[in-house]
């Protein structure tokens, strides 16, 4: 990717908030320069997040923004694509927000295999609320609700994406920016459901999962020609955790039709530039259904 | 209530759930609809497949039918339980219809001056097929000779039913009935009935039709539902249509999702509704508040069925009045209305996506079990009331300059010009934290008191808007009236029933219906019933919501009160007992009433 895209077109007036050093700086610029490099126009790209620090992310971002409720922005994003599919729908979160109280959309969105891109800045802790524990959270750990160590079995956001019927999966590192860049602009090109998990380390809250921690063990699955056709093997990899951990794209279909493929009622065009009302002959026979 | 050589008649059909209790009613009082007679069909029915007991009221006259009534005329049993159950409610000079090879009948199960019409049902069947169905078929018949209908009519709505299925279902199925009508010519008295048909065919539908029908109308585009009694009439009406008029209709995995959904959808332009009933509504709330906050257009309805909890699924209540009020954290802008009869579902639907639009907030319907479910013919609608108001939705044609769009502009009605997204030159960030005008969120670091203050004033102004625009409250009847009626919802029906009757007896009765139940009319309210010399309010729930909502509002405590939270619907004849007792004095006012 070239070092000098112009991507201003897609910042916004507002500083991000967010600690120094935050991970979520990082999926911030990648984002901004893969909206660059697709060509998108800001007006046609609309970034929902629900609540957490890196749920900030849209007022940061220059492009149509919303943000929700904690836990429901893949709901509402989902709302926005079905009344108007021309737009590219962004969704933005952290792990709590989309793995924790928000996990049953998250499902239910990637088998209706819905033509949006989910990022998740996955930090493996609650932030916002002072550093609890979260889905991701990795047994042992010591956070705020587990003084003594964690002591659930964390998520695994991949292999969950690929049993759940997403279509496009892939893990970035906000601390290899290029590739997290490459990836997005994959997965908002990927026609149907594509989810982007990124280690995005939470400088002042998770004291494990740092950014030396992950350098040490991340390597691409693209350098390694990982087969990302191979749903078998993808499951076999997002298990690698302690001593070498995968990123990059891990499992991609275009076999599967998109919501927007099959519903039915799209045919009559983009819901939000259709006509509205009735016609003469339409209400006769509606009435009429009546009688 | 209906006699022999009266114009209107009732008829009960009662059995276990799966039995065919409803296409037989519905077969019976759409032929009614279309020979011209009025009807009305309310089905007590249960929160399961098969088995239970289920029952079907219908009300049938020349004049219009405004509710289930109490007794019953004729009562087709189709198990021995109905007989049990509901024998003893059958008026003198009606009878029991049933199949005497399949139950028995003990004379001590009638009351007296009540006729038994046992019919040897499954041996007639027989020729008509297997179908145990079939027995009702024949009951209907001998119903249409006992309340001397015409048989033609019956037989041309069965075979409009079942035209799909291929003659030889049509002909079992006329060809059934006409044996039930020919063994009851044979062997019952001859019917004291006569009717004056006037073959107006009107429309037959229930509440949830009309709202499913109001939001297509409406240019509703964007549906999503949990399925919740008794609010999945919306849903199944929408659902085989939205791929023929380009509405997209999605059940979704449950109602969190379906109202942030539709709030998603709303904001980006599509005019979008969900529907649901209290618990599922309980989900929905976090999100009524988003819709505020985000100023988005969406509407909700709630159709009431007897809570808390999961309550009574399938039976009648208006008991979520607080609910919706209440609905969401914080003061927020929000517009709640209950439509009052099938007709008014359909305007008022209809008029909840232009308020939604106009005021940019949620919008609130507010129905319950009886107005929704329950069938009746229906004048015709009058489509040219049917106006679609968009409010200041800006063009997504214009373009403006990078960052000088303010989407929350403070203006003088509260309301701000709307861009939706795609829209040149706008782009702004909707946010569920307090913002500023620019939609700069100003909770966290930019935390500023001052801007605070006119954002809520800002968005409340938008409810003072509202209330001036609004349709007033009106008065049904002579400004001196004895007794003032006040509902909302589908009470209004039974005390329009219950005035009828007061009227023919001499009194003078005036009524007030509140529609508009947020912003509420207070002024407007409370000068009504003050003018008021006694003042009754008719309402389906225990602590009188309704009726505290008034003296909340107005300061004004109204009289006398009759609530209800039994299931079942009102019927007249307790709430003529209950008028007729405080019109002679003799029931005790209210103590809040002395409270002005």
């Amino acid at each position: 990717m070239a070092e000098t895209l112009d991507i201003t077109k897609f910042k916004s007036k507002i500083a991000p908030d967010w600690c120094p050093g935050c991970g979520d700086f990082g999926v911030l610029t990648s984002l901004q320069k893969a909206c660059t490099t697709l060509g998108l126009d800001p007006k046609d790209v609309v970034v929902v997040s629900g609540i957490g620090c890196s749920s900030n992310f849209p007022g940061f971002f220059g492009s149509y923004g919303l943000h929700t409720l904690h836990g429901r922005s893949v709901a509402v994003a989902q709302g926005v694509k079905f009344a108007n599919p021309d737009l590219n729908v962004i969704m933005t979160g952290g792990d709590g927000d989309g793995y924790g109280i928000g996990i049953g959309h998250f499902i239910h969105a990637m088998r209706r295999n819905i033509n949006v891109t989910y990022i998740v800045m996955n930090n493996q802790v609650y932030g916002l609320t002072t550093g609890q524990t979260s889905p991701t959270t990795e047994l042992g750990i010591q956070t705020k609700s587990t003084p003594e160590g964690c002591i659930e079995v964390p998520i695994n956001p991949i292999q969950l994406a690929l049993v759940s019927g997403a279509t496009f999966i892939a893990r970035g590192f906000s601390g290899a920016q290029d590739l997290l860049a490459e990836t997005m602009v994959k997965a908002i090109k990927h026609k149907g459901f594509s989810l982007i998990d990124i280690f995005s380390p939470c400088v002042t809250y998770n004291k494990k999962n740092t950014y030396p921690w992950f350098r040490e063990r991340v390597y691409s699955l693209q350098e390694e020609k990982h087969d990302t056709s191979n749903f078998d093997v993808a499951m076999k990899k997002a298990e690698e955790w302690d001593t070498r951990i995968p990123i990059g794209v891990f499992y991609e279909t275009t076999d599967q039709a998109t919501y927007e493929d099959l519903e039915p009622a799209y045919k009559f065009g983009t819901p939000v530039k259709q006509k509205l009302g009735l016609g003469k002959d339409e209400i006769t026979a509606l009435v009429n259904s009546f009688k | 209530m209906s006699s022999s050589n009266s114009k209107s008649v009732i008829v009960w059909v009662g059995g276990a759930a799966g039995d065919g209790i409803a296409s037989v009613a519905e077969t019976l009082a759409k032929a009614c609809a279309r020979e011209g007679l009025y009807t009305y069909a309310y089905n007590s029915y249960q929160s399961v497949i098969r088995g239970g007991h289920v029952y079907m009221q219908i009300n049938i006259s020349e004049k219009k039918v405004w509710d289930q009534g109490d007794l019953t005329n004729f009562l087709i049993a189709l198990n021995l339980d109905t007989v049990k159950r509901h024998g003893k409610e059958v008026l003198p000079g009606g009878g029991v219809i049933y199949n005497k090879e399949k139950i028995k009948v003990e004379p001590s199960d009638l009351g007296t001056g009540v006729a038994d019409y046992g019919i040897p049902s499954s041996t007639i069947a027989a020729k008509f097929g297997k179908s145990p169905v079939m027995q009702n078929t024949i009951a209907l018949g001998a119903l249409a000779f006992l309340m001397n209908f015409p048989m033609d009519a019956v037989a041309e709505v069965l075979t409009s039913t079942f035209k799909k299925k291929g003659d030889e279902v049509v002909n079992a199925n006329v060809g059934a009935a006409k044996a039930g009508y020919d063994y009851a010519k044979e062997n019952f008295k001859p019917s004291t009935y006569s009717w004056t048909l006037s073959k107006t065919h009107r429309m037959f539908m229930t509440g949830n039709q009309a709202i499913a029908f109001g939001a297509l109308a409406a240019g509703c585009k964007f549906y999503t539902a949990y399925p919740m009694t008794p609010a999945s009439g919306v849903l199944h009406w929408l659902a085989p249509r939205g791929h023929k008029y380009g509405i997209v209709v999605k059940q979704c995995e449950d109602e969190i999702a379906a109202m942030n959904m539709a709030v998603g959808g709303g904001h980006t332009g599509a005019r979008s509704m969900t529907a649901t009933s209290g618990g599922g509504f309980s989900l929905m709330t976090e999100a009524v508040g988003l819709a505020a906050m985000l100023e988005a257009p969406v509407v909700v309805a709630n159709v009431q069925r007897g809570g808390p909890s999961t309550g009574l699924p399938t039976k009648q209540e208006q008991g979520d009045l607080f609910q919706v009020l209440g609905a969401s954290q914080g003061d927020f802008p929000k517009i709640i209305i209950a439509p009052f009869t099938v007709e008014d579902a359909f305007y008022s639907t209809v008029e909840c996506f232009n308020l939604a639009d106009i005021y940019q907030c949620p919008v609130i319907l507010l129905s319950d079990l009886q107005l929704s479910e329950h069938y009746e013919t229906v004048d015709d609608l009058d489509f040219s009331k049917v106006k679609i108001d968009r409010g200041e939705l800006i063009p997504t044609t214009a373009t403006a300059e990078p960052g000088t769009y303010k989407r929350y502009k403070d203006t003088p009605t509260g309301i701000s010009p709307r861009a939706i997204p795609g829209t040149p030159g706008h782009m702004y960030v909707a946010a569920s934290d307090e913002h500023d005008e620019d939609g700069v969120v100003i909770s966290d670091v930019f935390t500023d008191p001052v801007k605070r203050i006119v954002m809520m004033n800002k968005r409340m102004r938008k409810m003072d808007t509202a209330l001036k625009a609004l349709p007033k409250p009106q008065l049904i009847g002579p400004k001196d009236a004895d007794i003032t009626f006040v509902t909302w919802g589908s009470t209004y029906n039974v005390v329009r029933d219950t005035i009828q009757t007061l009227e023919k007896d001499g009194a003078k009765v005036s009524h007030l219906n509140i529609k508009y139940i947020w912003p509420f009319q207070a002024k407007e309210v409370g000068e009504i019933l003050r003018s008021c010399k006694k003042t009754f309010i008719v309402e389906g729930n225990y602590t009188g919501q309704m009726e505290r909502l008034v003296r909340q509002e107005t300061g004004y405590s109204i009289h006398h009160h009759l609530r209800k939270y039994d299931g079942e619907p009102f019927g007249p004849e307790m709430v003529i007992k209950e008028a007729k007792l405080i019109l002679k004095g003799s029931v005790k006012v209210s103590e809040l009433a002395g409270v002005r």
